[in-house]
């Protein structure tokens, strides 16, 4: 009986000591996961201010505006004018009614030909 | 130790003779010795005590005090404290008031050289002057060989830059990281950003400070690590600030001007939304200040904030608001005009040597521009009221707007205001002030006679300022200077729909050698304020020397010249901004869906 008392805290502190050795040691690889996931971290976040800046360097106005003078015959765009500004009120609408039927096509306002 | 004998034998044999019992002898002594035994086991377990209480006291001490440490300290998880943010944002970002860049940061790297550690210092020298065409070869040996053992050969290199000079392959070569500021756009708002340096060197990093602009204005501020994460949003409007650049581009070349300004404000918060100052620069590569010439011609020089200029008859609508203030007039109250006009022993004329009659009613004196209405206006108010009524509206006083340059922009004002100060005051002449002071004004009169402080910093929350003016005064004033511009000297500013309402400005410049004014050499202003009905926008417009030679002579009021470039910028930035056009659409009804059988 003696024994046994001597031998089993024996052995419960050479397992507790595994125990703790193996947490220290998991610890310190979770820390060093994190310095690494850390790194990754900061080196996107240089990435991501590397990438706005290239966004924002290539959206520039004056390369946008030689842009859309280049591309004028393809795209025709052209700054926009106060007349491009009005009140629902003033388009004019489709004509009530029910749909034209012509044929076995239908033909509604939302047709894209009738849209200028 | 020597022991005393339970039964000593003098005694013992002395008590026989004597017929005592030796016995009680020994018992004596072993009682005596007895207690001495105690005593030492006693004194040994004391000892033990103390001992156990001291280890105890320090054992607990020490927890005590992890405890407090612990307790005392902010909770860190360990490791945590590098983490990359700071890193990569130590200078905050500047935004436009839509989010978009307008300074940001960039991870470059600089080129130095360890001198004791170069291979072949001729070889290393001649292969740099390639790469960099700055660099001369013979300079750069005899700075590797004069005994040195460290110097900077670039502050900034690009990623291409970096390969070759990787390529050199020479041990001596090193590369340290550094963040530089970018500007994205460019010259774009060039004036407001100004312009940032390095500032303390060392191998793996570099201070980034701001030079001019905002970014010297609000150094601290950028470079606050706590708010490293929030960037700065301006005021200012990226796309408005291109059109309006764009349009003043454009004017300059053709009117053939020195320079030009322009600034375009919310009425009701003061914030601008574009700030513009030709010629302008490359905050990227911002050039180093001319050492000769005047500094007023430097691309640097910020004419919008820093050019203190006399404003002429854009002045006029404060002698008439102010006189409509104190109740001294209305707005037809009939101005005394007549010719001629001699106070104080100058002669005091009107543009071309016009005569307006007798009498002009007070807001044709605006329309028309009048100088000897606006004086007598001047003389009604008097010296005292009129200093007190320009410096509350900040006229006189350096623009507090957050710009480095903003408080050396003095407003140069005559130390004795006297009688024909108050005569040329109240039509914009013998006073200088900085367009921005002048945006500042005329958002006051448009917000309806609130106190307006200009700001470059967008902010949701805005607190109305100290009243200057009656609601009505300010509401005449802008009827006045829409009148300016359907009947007055402003008419090609009248944009169809937008209802422009503003003032007119020509000085001349005062001659270098300082006796009178040059006629060939103007300043020609535009302030206004649209839509007329509800003022939500200020543009000021300024040309330094412009002249229009589309007719038969040259022209060089503001009429002709700043007039149609501030027209030709609120016709390009009213839809921007989502203004629509009041009254008839100039292009009648919108179509958007044609009847298919009328088409066929």
């Amino acid at each position: 009986m003696r024994p046994l008392l001597y031998i089993l805290p024996f052995f419960a502190v050479m397992g507790l000591a595994f125990w703790a050795y193996h947490e220290n040691y998991a610890t310190q690889g979770q820390l060093k996961q994190m310095g690494r996931l850390q790194d990754e971290i900061g080196r996107l976040r240089d990435e991501i201010a590397m990438q706005k800046a290239e966004w924002a360097y290539l959206n520039r106005p004056s390369r946008l505006r030689d842009l859309a003078a280049i591309n004028f015959d393809r795209l025709g765009l052209m700054p926009i004018e106060p007349a491009q500004l009005g009140l629902a009120t003033q388009v004019t609408m489709p004509p009530a009614g029910p749909l034209v039927v012509t044929g076995t096509t239908m033909t509604s306002a939302s047709d894209e030909e009738q849209i200028p | 130790m020597i022991r005393t004998p339970l039964r000593p034998l003098a005694r013992i044999l002395d008590a026989r003779a004597r017929g005592q019992n030796p016995d009680t002898i020994e018992a004596a002594n072993l009682a005596a010795r007895h207690e001495e035994m105690k005593d030492r086991a006693r004194l040994q377990a004391e000892r033990r005590l103390r001992f156990l209480a001291l280890g105890f006291i320090v054992a607990f001490s020490v927890i005590a005090l992890r405890m407090g440490t612990l307790a005392a300290t902010e909770p860190s998880e360990l490791g945590t404290t590098s983490s990359g943010s700071e890193i990569t944002a130590q200078r905050a970002d500047i935004l436009d008031r839509k989010g978009r860049i307008l300074a940001t940061n960039m991870m470059t790297h600089s080129l130095y050289v360890q001198t004791a550690d170069l291979v072949d210092p001729a070889r290393t020298a001649s292969e740099l002057a390639r790469i960099f065409p700055d660099l001369d070869a013979e300079t750069m040996l005899r700075r590797f060989t004069d005994g040195r053992s460290f110097l900077w050969v670039k502050k900034v290199l690009s990623p291409e830059q970096m390969q070759e000079v990787h390529e050199i392959g020479d041990p001596g070569l090193y590369f340290g990281p550094r963040e530089m500021r970018l500007y994205p756009n460019g010259h774009l708002a060039a004036h407001i950003l100004g312009g940032s340096a390095f500032g303390n060197e060392g191998v793996d990093s570099a201070e980034v400070i701001g030079t001019a602009g905002i970014e010297k204005a609000l150094d601290t501020r950028l470079r606050d690590p706590a708010q490293s994460n929030t960037p700065l949003q301006l005021s200012i409007d990226l796309t408005l600030q291109a059109n309006v650049e764009e349009v003043l581009g454009t004017a300059m070349k053709t009117l053939n001007a020195k320079g030009a300004a322009a600034i375009l404000m919310d009425t009701h918060t003061g914030e601008i939304l574009a700030l513009a100052s030709l010629p302008d620069f490359d905050p990227n590569d911002r050039p180093a200040p001319a050492l000769t010439g005047d500094p007023s011609e430097s691309p640097l020089f910020n004419r919008s904030v820093q050019g203190v200029y006399e404003l002429g008859s854009t002045f006029k609508i404060f002698a008439v608001a102010q006189a409509m203030d104190l109740g001294l007039i209305n707005e037809n109250t009939e101005i005394d005009t007549k010719q001629p006009f001699v106070y104080d022993g100058f002669r005091i004329n009107e543009f071309d040597n016009h005569n307006y009659g007798p009498t002009l009613p007070a807001w044709e004196v605006i329309a028309v521009s009048s100088n000897i209405g606006s004086a007598h206006l001047g003389l009604m108010i008097g010296g005292e009221r009129q200093q007190a009524f320009l410096r509350t509206l900040g006229l006189l006083d350096p623009p507090k707007v957050e710009l480095a340059e903003a408080p050396g922009a003095r407003a140069l004002v005559p130390k004795n205001w006297s009688g024909i100060v108050t005569v040329t005051a109240s039509y914009g002449h013998g006073i200088s002030t900085s367009l921005m002071n002048l945006a500042a004004a005329y958002a006051t009169l448009g917000n309806g006679g609130l106190k307006i402080t200009p700001t470059l910093i967008h902010s949701d929350t805005h607190t109305p300022g100290p009243r200057v003016v009656s609601e009505d005064t300010a509401l005449a004033a802008v009827r006045m200077m829409r009148k300016v511009v359907t009947d007055g000297t402003a008419t090609f500013a009248d944009v169809p729909g937008y209802g422009v309402a503003g003032k007119t400005g020509t000085a001349e410049k005062p001659k270098k050698n300082g006796k009178g004014y040059d006629a060939d050499k103007v300043i020609n202003t535009f302030a206004s304020v649209f839509p007329a009905d509800n003022p939500k926008y200020v543009l000021i417009v300024t040309l330094d020397e412009p002249v229009e030679t589309a007719g038969s002579k040259p022209r060089r009021t503001a009429g002709y010249t700043a007039v149609p470039v501030a027209g030709e910028i609120i016709r390009r930035i009213g839809p921007l901004v989502g203004l629509r056009p009041d009254g008839e659409n100039p292009m009648g009804t919108l179509v958007a869906y044609k009847d298919p059988v009328a088409q066929e």
